[in-house]
């Protein structure tokens, strides 16, 4: 089950919801230990004048329809109890079901942290080995620059990138995808690995996820990096959406004629270190860009670990482009300022290159 | 009730008394065995809840959890061997006396963070049902336990879904030095049952036949598909929070002495002989071959090796199944 060669005419384009709604509805139909747990995955859970028709489907419309094919018994809504339901999949978890729970999004995991840094996360590790805990754990971030209308509009509790809290706790694995392509397959492995993975998923990708998509089921590794755009002179290294952002700079350099090499992380944890160096050592130059606040964040950690590896390839400082140190404010004016932008990934590249 | 559940329930408080009171000379004689909770005390609802209990059922336990690993029969050796860190240890020396498992047994785990192997319980009985498996499971907690959201979500999930979980609250008094009159908003804890629609009971958990007679009911009606339900057994344990606790600091020596007159080990001895279960041979043979048991645990313990340097970096991630 690894990764098919895209060929023209074989796939239909998917957007990142309907990718991953594929590879639960895959999965599923596979594996009868697969289920799906969370609020209103489907929404209206059970009301009789709705049959088995969700009303909702969750906040990325991923989970929609599946009740439909796989019935309560295996897609289960869960009322506002974060720290039980998590704590539920865990334990079912190590008794012989592949929970996937959606948390709403990343903002609620202080509701349910206990149950994932210091119960999924350690229990592997702490138990000697001795058992299995195949947890995934999906989970919506993120914020945005609309120009029009409100930027993403939800303010500081709804709206953060708070992956580095994740991806700092042994045990865990985290994983961002960026596409409706690297989406199914990262769904997939999380769900076929035997221990917890954390899936982070952009409320906002939008089209520039949007993509072909294979209709066969296929698994992408956790804990690979993918070079998205290659180039000489500078790395960008992306997370999630910033690698759309990544991608864009790359264009705005292009016209200047500096050719940028656009790394997309796709795991924070384990972290693909080799991927990242390798490029830096044939660019000589990097800029990453992060959505989450600067201190102790990804970007920082990607910073120093190229740093302690790849030091003597390069030839300028490293340079991180983040949100500011301030919540995500409300107003839309504010939220575009808070948000990394091309322009301002391309500016900083300009000046390592120049 | 059977002379051989009769006996089995005495054989396996004596084994929890025995391993804790060694445990506590040892400690004493200075071995290095970490942080543990003295399950003393408290033996009979271990005993009789799991004696209620198939093997193939689960139990989430507490940071007080060797008496519920020893009790769902869990070896004594590879328990005494994780105490002393070894890689003969149930948990290969990572886990120590706050997380003694044995997933083979049903044991899903001793937990120290209060409160949150609850949820485990019912995420064990939800697998069960998805499985079509005949499994309950039971979620051990301390009256502390009771003043967590985890432990009161958990109740909600499994009274909403009819899960066969059977919630049993060890009140022994005592949330480390805080006692429960000040902590609790409620004259019994099992009166929280009510709020999730589930039957609610208190009984004297220092009575082996009191406890054995509640879990017993709780676990047919939760194999019956009647759901869950709440159990509150009044208990006491004999010694501090944790083994560097002086528990005088905060309890009377009059309230210490008259929880031990209702020992729960002497108790069920002494109903052993007087209903003719057993005579004083039998009871004693009992004891004895425990006893053995105990010294082989403990020379295994000893005898063990301690894990190899590179064992710091192993099984930080479930490897892919072999």
């Amino acid at each position: 089950m690894s990764a098919p060669v895209l060929t023209a005419g074989a796939v239909r384009e998917l957007s990142f919801g309907q990718a991953i709604n594929e590879a639960l509805r895959q999965a599923m139909r596979r594996d009868p230990t697969v289920i799906v747990m969370g609020e209103d995955i489907a929404g209206a859970a059970g009301r009789a004048h709705l049959g088995l028709v969700d009303a909702w489907g969750g906040p990325l419309r991923a989970t929609r329809g599946l009740i439909q094919e796989f019935g309560p018994e295996r897609i289960i809504d869960t009322p506002i109890s974060e720290m039980a339901f998590v704590g539920a999949a865990v334990g079912a978890a190590m008794t012989g079901l592949r929970p996937v729970v959606e948390i709403m999004f990343v903002d609620l995991i202080g509701c349910c942290y206990d149950q994932i840094a210091n119960q999924a996360a350690k229990m592997h590790y702490m138990m000697g080995g001795k058992i299995r805990l195949p947890l995934v754990i999906r989970t919506a971030y993120g914020t945005h620059d609309f120009e029009r209308s409100y930027g993403g509009g939800a303010a500081a509790q709804h709206s953060q990138t708070l992956y580095a809290i994740l991806a700092h706790v042994p045990g865990l694995k985290v994983v961002v995808p960026s596409s409706a392509y690297n989406a199914k397959g990262l769904t997939l492995a999380a769900i076929a690995d035997d221990g917890p993975v954390v899936v982070l998923e952009h409320k906002f990708l939008g089209g520039v996820a949007k993509g072909p998509v294979p209709e066969e089921e296929y698994t992408l590794p956790i804990g690979r990096a993918e070079i998205v755009r290659h180039g000489r002179d500078v790395t960008l290294c992306g997370i999630g959406r910033m690698t759309h952002v990544c991608l864009a700079a790359a264009e705005l350099l292009a016209a200047e004629e500096i050719d940028a090499e656009v790394v997309d992380v796709l795991t924070l944890a384990p972290l693909d270190e080799g991927t990242i160096c390798e490029s830096v050592a044939r660019t000589h130059r990097l800029v990453v860009v992060d959505e989450d606040t600067p201190t102790a964040s990804m970007a920082r950690d990607i910073a120093a670990r190229v740093a302690d590896r790849a030091f003597d390839w390069l030839d300028a400082p490293i340079r991180t482009v983040t949100a500011p140190e301030a919540p995500v404010p409300f107003a839309a004016v504010l939220e575009r300022l808070y948000v990394p932008k091309a322009a301002q990934v391309a500016a900083v590249a300009r000046e390592l290159v120049g | 009730m059977t002379q051989q559940v009769a006996l089995s329930l005495y054989r396996r408080v004596v084994l929890i008394r025995e391993f804790e009171e060694r445990l506590k000379l040892l400690v004493e004689r200075g071995v290095p065995v970490g942080a543990v909770h003295y399950y003393t005390g408290q033996e009979a609802v271990a005993a009789a809840v799991c004696e209620a209990l198939a093997p193939s059922d689960w139990i989430a336990s507490t940071h007080r959890g060797h008496g519920h690993c020893l009790a769902k029969g869990v070896d004594p050796k590879p328990m005494m061997a994780e105490l002393y860190g070894k890689a003969t240890g149930t948990n290969r020396g990572k886990g120590g006396s706050m997380h003694i498992t044995d997933i083979s047994l049903g044991v899903l785990g001793v937990n120290p963070i209060v409160g949150m192997g609850v949820p485990h319980a019912v995420g064990a009985a939800l697998s069960a049902r998805v499985r079509g498996a005949d499994e309950i499971a039971v979620a051990f907690f301390g009256e502390g336990a009771t003043s967590m959201g985890v432990v009161h979500e958990s109740m909600n999930l499994a009274a909403i879904w009819k899960l066969p979980v059977v919630f049993v609250c060890e009140n022994n008094g005592y949330a480390q030095a805080t006692p429960v009159e000040y902590a609790v908003a409620a004259d019994r804890i099992s009166d929280r049952a009510a709020a999730y629609r589930m039957p609610g009971e208190t009984v004297d958990g220092q009575d082996v036949r009191a406890v054995y007679a509640a879990a017993s009911a709780a676990v047919e009606r939760a194999r019956a598909g009647g759901g869950p339900s709440l159990i509150e057994c009044m208990t006491y344990r004999y010694y501090g929070h944790h083994q560097g606790d002086d528990p005088l600091r905060y309890r009377t020596a009059a309230e210490q002495t008259a929880a031990r007159e209702r020992d729960c080990v002497r108790r069920a001895r002494e109903w052993l002989l007087a209903d003719g279960y057993a005579d004083e041979s039998t009871v004693v043979a009992i004891e004895d071959e425990i006893r053995r048991r105990i010294d082989e645990a403990v020379d295994f313990a000893e005898a063990s090796p301690l894990p190899a340097a590179h064992e710091l970096l192993t099984d930080v991630y479930v490897p892919e199944a072999r």
